[in-house]
């Protein structure tokens, strides 16, 4: 595991770093879609480091913050059944939905069950055939294959008992919906690598050539961030808007096909309402007809679901790069990590949460 | 018809009680023969003392003159109750003299209770009560008095012990979280995150097997070492739950200084990197168990580092930062590649990130 030091070593960052201040002539706006690198950026202060003409603003590849309210509260109403152990990642366990959170029904008694990956889920299923375990299968391209690989593993084992409950969302929908906005301020994209290491990068040569705008493969540790957003800045400086990849380590342009095609397999397009940001078509992904048996909506019916939104929040603004979290009037007063008011707030990869816990000091001065 | 006698093999006789179980019964917190024989026959041969041999319902602890007396409590809980490089009787036992040696006094004895479930295996009790007299007379602190409750099958899981103690603080030291003073230098006596990542990867729920053993261990004479070296020590405070961060942002608080610490500094395992990583953990909030964090007058830090590599358990100890008057209350990370972050207290549980 040595590589993570070396992608950390501090000469080689400050080398980028004056590269990026030699190519940095204008003021430019970059966004980084994935959460996992606004929390690396946070973490490792690398926001500091950038010249000023260079503002990162956070995109909305946090699958823990984009998760629609309904499907929180179908994954609380549904963990609340006797019969039911409800399966899911960590993050998603302190999320508020209308009424409390995964936490919540676990200490009322519900059977809530932290794993590490959906296939464990299946094990539980194994092991406890007179239950219905539930996984919560939420995220963007990265999951979808393990999650469907859960489907397909439950159907040969014949398991009867297991089923999902899916959320999954696309990145090249919503990046159409930031860039097709009237609002938008966004001129370079940071692309997440992880996303890019299933679905590979061919996918973003339209966006780039419709919207005009550089899009990198960018990977998580300082080193992949800091050239990342060189060879944007490079790409903007030099007007020459087009799709490059700094993550070749992990991503390759057509990316991991056997993967593709196991979520080909079991998943299709479908239309997904965005936490804080809305309505997008066509930027999720189902189950199919075929597998509609391991769907965990269709087996449980779960009705009358009204959700309702804390008022103040603004993380779809955050979520789309319009706002940065300083300017909610309940940042750290009324919303803070312990008490979430949105879900930007809650998931270590939320812009909010990130910018909580590593730059509140920044901001508090910003203020006085 | 037959009239030869029933054939009478034995005549009428009431099923003797069984005496030897292999598991916890609820007779055996009845408080009569069989908690009796309990304690006679494991706890007492291993934690053996002259106080505790007098059967007294208190123990006594000499008097010292000049100084005073500290308590500490604690209550362990920690599943597996067996992990890589301890279990939970070596946690109880050092857990209080951990706590009692961060006074910069002596420990001089301990108490524990203990909670077992109905049906706990007694060859584990055994297991756990031997680990527990290892530890105390590795740290040279008599175990004086203890209690044993049963509760049946369900309502506990396993063994949970609770531990008291009392130490002696000479006079003339002063030690406390809001002791640190802007000029002071921060130094950790070894590796963080051990404990928190072999508890981890022993529940098997990691999907990955690490080689990292807990660094459960009694600290009173590491502690000790420093102290008979200088008295001008300004805080000690072992990094537990909530793990580094944590510990410093209480003792920012309390001390109502800022705390800087330099990322570079800091002593992580490789492992315990790399696991932390890969998992979305943050080494700095990782609990520990056999660590402590030392803030001493700048001048004294060259002296305080040698004596604690020198020593057991201080073999990695390293500076890691320094205290300054602003930002009052809070910690700040100088991170290895120049950036600047606060470092803030855990919020709740630490969880797992998604991807």
């Amino acid at each position: 595991m040595r590589y993570l030091e070396e992608f950390r070593d501090a000469e080689l960052v400050q080398n980028i770093l004056s590269k990026i201040n030699r190519t940095v002539k204008h003021p430019w706006v970059i966004m980084e879609i994935c959460g996992g690198q606004t929390h690396s950026i946070m973490q490792h202060g690398i926001d500091q480091l950038l010249p000023a003409e260079i503002e990162l603003v956070h995109g909305p590849g946090c699958p823990v913050c984009v998760t629609s309210l309904e499907l929180v509260d179908k994954a609380l109403s549904i963990a609340s059944r006797p019969n039911v152990i409800f399966c899911s990642f960590g993050d998603m366990l302190r999320v508020p939905g209308s009424q409390g959170d995964l936490f919540s029904v676990k200490a009322a008694g519900g059977h809530v069950r932290i794993v590490y990956s959906p296939l464990d889920a299946v094990k539980i299923a194994q092991q406890n055939p007179d239950k219905e375990v539930v996984f919560f299968a939420i995220g963007f391209e990265t999951t979808a294959p393990a999650n469907a690989m859960s489907v397909l593993y439950a159907q040969s084992l014949g398991l009867r008992n297991y089923s999902i409950l899916v959320s999954h969302v696309t990145v090249p929908p919503a990046m159409h919906a930031i860039l097709g906005s009237s609002t938008n301020r966004v001129q370079g994209f940071l692309a997440a690598g992880h996303v890019c290491s299933v679905m590979g990068y061919h996918q973003y040569h339209s966006i780039s050539q419709k919207y005009n705008i550089p899009i990198v493969v960018t990977g998580f540790e300082p080193l992949d961030l800091l050239n990342g957003i060189l060879m944007t800045v490079e790409l903007l400086e030099a007007g020459t808007p087009k799709v490059q990849n700094a993550y070749s380590r992990v991503v390759s342009e057509a990316g991991n096909i056997p993967a593709q095609a196991m979520i080909k397999r079991v998943f299709q397009d479908c239309d997904r309402n965005w936490r804080g940001i809305g309505f997008i078509p066509q930027s999720g992904w189902e189950l199919r007809p075929e597998y509609s048996r391991f769907d965990a909506e269709k087996r449980f019916e779960v009705e009358n679901i009204q959700t309702r939104e804390s008022e103040i929040c603004i993380s779809g603004q955050i979520l789309q790069g319009i706002k940065k979290p300083y300017q909610c009037p309940a940042f750290g007063k009324m919303c803070t990590p312990q008490n979430p008011l949105g879900a930007t707030m809650v998931s270590s990869e939320g812009t909010c949460a990130a910018y909580y816990r590593y730059a509140r000091l920044e901001m508090e001065e910003h203020h006085e | 018809m037959n009239d030869s006698p029933l054939p009478i093999i034995q005549g009428p006789v009431c099923p003797l009680p069984i005496k030897t179980y292999d598991r916890i019964v609820i007779g055996h917190g009845s408080g009569g023969q069989m908690t009796r024989d309990l304690i006679c026959q494991y706890f007492l041969p291993n934690f053996s003392n002259p106080s505790l041999s007098e059967g007294n319902d208190f123990a006594n602890i000499e008097s010292r003159p000049g100084g005073r007396i500290v308590v500490s409590t604690d209550a362990h809980i920690v599943s597996p109750i067996f992990f890589p490089g301890g279990d939970i009787g070596r946690l109880a036992v050092s857990g209080t003299v951990n706590d009692l040696s961060m006074s910069g006094g002596i420990p001089l004895g301990l108490t524990a209770s203990f909670i077992l479930e109905e049906g706990f295996a007694i060859s584990s009790l055994e297991k756990i009560i031997r680990s527990m007299a290892d530890t105390a007379l590795e740290a040279g602190v008599p175990i004086v008095a203890g209690d044993t409750k049963v509760v049946e099958k369900g309502k506990a899981d396993g063994i949970f012990i609770s531990t008291s103690g009392v130490a002696w603080v000479p006079d003339g030291l002063q030690i406390g979280g809001a002791c640190a003073q802007p000029g002071d230098a921060v130094l950790i006596s070894g590796t963080l995150g051990d404990h928190g990542i072999a508890v981890l990867s022993a529940r098997g729920e990691l999907g990955l097997e690490t080689e990292i053993k807990s660094d459960v261990a009694p600290l009173n004479h590491l502690i000790q070492s420093i102290i008979q070296q200088t008295k001008d020590i300004h805080v000690l405070r072992d990094p537990t739950r909530g793990g580094l961060a944590t510990t410093l942002n209480e003792i920012a608080e309390q001390s109502q200084v800022g705390i800087i610490l330099q990322e570079k500094g800091i002593p992580v395992h490789p492992i315990v990197h790399s696991t932390c990583d890969m998992l979305g953990f943050d080494p700095l909030y990782v609990a520990n168990e056999g660590k402590v964090i030392i803030i001493v007058p700048s001048d004294n830090t060259d002296a305080v580092l040698k004596t604690l590599r020198s020593q057991k358990y201080g073999e990695n100890a390293a500076v890691i930062g320094h205290v300054e008057e602003q930002p009052s209350g809070r910690v700040l990370l100088k991170t290895g590649i120049g950036g600047t972050r606060l470092l803030d207290v855990m919020s709740g549980e630490m969880l797992p990130r998604i991807c």
